[in-house]
């Protein structure tokens, strides 16, 4: 396993966010990751964690505190936002494939129009990627035609696609019949290794405890337990972090 | 014969009731068959159309002119053959089933016998009749040609060859219209056919791109585009088209300043754009309705502003599922085209009731309604076969799902 630097990437002080009709998401919710680092939030479902982390690329607006990603203070200036969604990728819980384009174009559509780079440059990238994630096969195909499994590897390659220098991944595996979560975890397991910081929102305990560096306890808006895996499974300091594992474990 | 025979067995007297309903249909589909057979070949008298059918065709427009109709009528055709052509060199690559270039030349073959006979079942004059003929020749031969030589054109050059069209559609209106060098010909002096071709495809190009912008403006997070564009579709839709075409006669002359004032066409036809533009902007809305919200958010995710999302990932999926609709729309359009005549525009209803007016064709109704009926069909049947092939050829949900 890669060890983290020092070099903060994302650095998110007393978050709170409030929606239209009142309810309020996160309650001062901190969070620091390095780069190079893999962590896991896990928590009850409700307790905030899909709204934190996709506020870290701007798809959830915040009311109170500070988030900086990649030392880009995150406010209301759009261009901020548009230079963090460039250095951010995202992975869904349903994919969110583009249909109408074939697989391969699901993986040039944005470097071509974003980053402006020349398409064949992009192909050749996206081919390498597809080989990475084990479906370079498929490249031609649209994305109904795939098992979800594979379109959950694609979705990762297009992401991939636009090197972002984090990945954040809203339970990426939820949505996937059982035998196919496990090809996904493979490939999220071998990107860790690399110089990639992630951010995964998962229920994967096996997922937490040997890859992550750090895993979260987030509940009712608020971060309630940050500790190394070892830590976090066998020894939680929070009441609240030994009644979650007693739940799921 | 004897499969013929178990089939219609199969499907028409399998049961005693099936056998009786079957029965009682075909009774009665012949007596009206009979009956409108009879009419149409003993007292039907088809000459109130032959005789006229430059009037349907194009209306008063000046006789010494109308070499310009026959160009911009040979130009379409040739373009369409080379569209045509150009479609089947391209076929979707998971589609290239057997039976395409069968059919393709059957569609070819049938296309020519009609073109061959129908003048002559007409009767019309030799000299018009070898000009439809000629067509017909052009529309082949355009269509081979693209078909021969269309494979060698790549992406950029396909999408530059669809630039013919907007083009022609110029190049059309200042040959009907005149200028730059051609004798104008007022568009008082337009109608039949053609002024019903030309308001309606004025009307459908324009209301295209305005209903888009009002579905969106009524998705907006502005309140004001939002109100705005609720607004003026809700204000539209509970209006009759009629009333609004009227409304346009008269109020359109007392907002715009004297010189820039349409004339009644262009008015009646920029109405008919806007009321289309309406109905079309709620097929387009459900069709916006359809696309999850996680479409936008990863493309949004992926760095595409959101014009770029819209374009590429949002309205693409949006107008594929609003198709049907779409078209439902432009079919209704052109046959709203027929209401101009109650505001005194000759177009193909105008005409022909001036046509029918006319003491010498006194009581040939019938004749004059059914020719209109065919003609409407045949473009709204065209309009049809279209977004159809075209839904076919969009949808990646209809791909073989082979492993």
């Amino acid at each position: 396993m890669s060890q983290p630097s020092s070099e903060l990437m994302i650095e998110a002080r007393a978050v709170e966010k409030w929606y239209p009709n009142g309810f309020q998401a996160l309650r001062g919710a901190n969070l620091t990751v390095r780069r190079g680092e893999v962590v896991v939030i896990m928590g009850p479902s409700g307790s905030g964690k899909s709204t934190f982390i996709r506020t870290f690329n701007a798809l959830e607006d915040f009311q109170k505190g500070s988030i900086t990603v990649d030392g880009i203070v995150l406010s209301n200036d759009l261009r901020n936002i548009d230079a963090v969604r460039r250095e951010v990728g995202m992975v869904f819980q349903q994919f969110n494939l583009f249909p109408h384009l074939s697989v391969l174009d699901n993986l040039t559509l944005a470097p071509v129009l974003v980053r402006k780079r020349p398409k064949a440059e992009v192909e050749q990238q996206a081919w390498a990627l597809l080989e990475r994630v084990g479906i370079a096969e498929q490249a031609g195909k649209y994305p109904g035609q795939l098992s979800g499994g594979q379109q959950q590897r694609v979705a990762i390659a297009r992401a991939l696609c636009m090197e972002p220098r984090i990945l954040l991944f809203d339970e990426p595996t939820s949505s996937l019949d059982p035998e196919m979560v496990r090809e996904v975890l493979e490939v999220m397991q071998n990107l860790a290794a690399e110089e990639i910081t992630m951010v995964v929102v998962t229920h994967e305990v096996k997922f937490a405890r040997h890859v992550a560096h750090r895993v979260v306890l987030m509940a009712d808006g608020e971060v309630v337990e940050e500790a190394e895996p070892e830590v976090f499974f066998t020894n939680p300091s929070h009441q609240r972090t030994r009644r979650f594992l007693d739940q799921i474990l | 014969m004897k499969h013929l025979l178990r089939r219609l067995r199969a499907e028409l007297f399998a049961t005693r009731a099936d056998a009786a309903l079957s029965l009682v249909l075909i009774s009665l589909i012949s007596l009206g068959a009979i009956g409108f057979l009879r009419w149409a070949f003993t007292q039907a008298q088809w000459a109130v159309v032959k005789v006229n059918s430059t009037l349907f065709a194009v209306g008063r427009y000046p006789v010494e002119q109308q070499w310009r109709l026959w160009l911009l009528t040979a130009l379409l055709i040739a373009a369409s053959g080379a569209t045509w052509g150009l479609i089947r060199a391209h076929p979707r690559p998971d589609r290239t089933g057997v039976l395409w270039p069968r059919n393709d030349r059957l569609a070819v073959v049938l296309l020519s016998l009609i073109a061959l006979a129908l003048p002559l079942a007409l009767d019309l004059s030799l000299a018009i009749a070898g000009r439809w003929w000629g067509l017909t020749v052009l529309l082949v031969v355009c269509r081979w040609l693209a078909g021969r030589f269309g494979a060698r054109l790549s992406p950029a050059g396909q999408r530059l060859a669809a630039l013919v069209w907007p083009v022609l559609y110029l190049v059309g209106m200042v040959l009907i219209s005149g200028g730059l060098g051609l004798v104008t010909v007022s568009p008082s002096e337009w109608g039949g056919l053609m002024l019903t071709l030309l308001a309606s495809s004025f009307a459908i190009l324009l209301c295209f791109p305005i209903g888009v912008l009002l579905a969106l403006g009524r998705r907006s997070d502005l309140p004001l585009l939002r109100w705005g564009s609720v607004l003026y579709i809700e204000f539209i839709r509970g209006a009759p088209l009629i009333t609004l075409l009227f409304l346009g006669q008269n109020i359109l002359g007392f907002l715009l300043p004297g010189g820039l004032a349409p004339d009644r066409i262009w008015r009646a036809a920029w109405v008919l754009t806007f009321f289309a533009a309406a109905y079309l902007a709620e097929a387009v809305r459900s069709g916006l309705a359809a696309v999850p919200r996680g479409q936008l958010e990863a493309a949004r995710s992926l760095g595409l502003s959101y014009p770029k999302a819209l374009q590429h990932v949002v309205l693409p999926q949006a107008l594929r599922v609003a198709l049907p609709a779409i078209v439902g729309q432009f079919i209704s359009l052109l046959q709203d085209t027929t209401l101009l005549s109650l505001i005194g525009l000759l177009e193909l209803l105008g005409t022909a009731r001036t046509v029918m007016a006319n003491p010498a064709f006194l009581g040939r109704n019938g004749e004059v309604y059914l020719t209109l009926a065919l003609l409407f069909w045949g473009c709204c049947a065209a309009l049809g076969l279209g977004s159809r092939a075209l839904e076919r050829r969009l949808d990646p949900h209809a791909l073989p799902s082979a492993t």
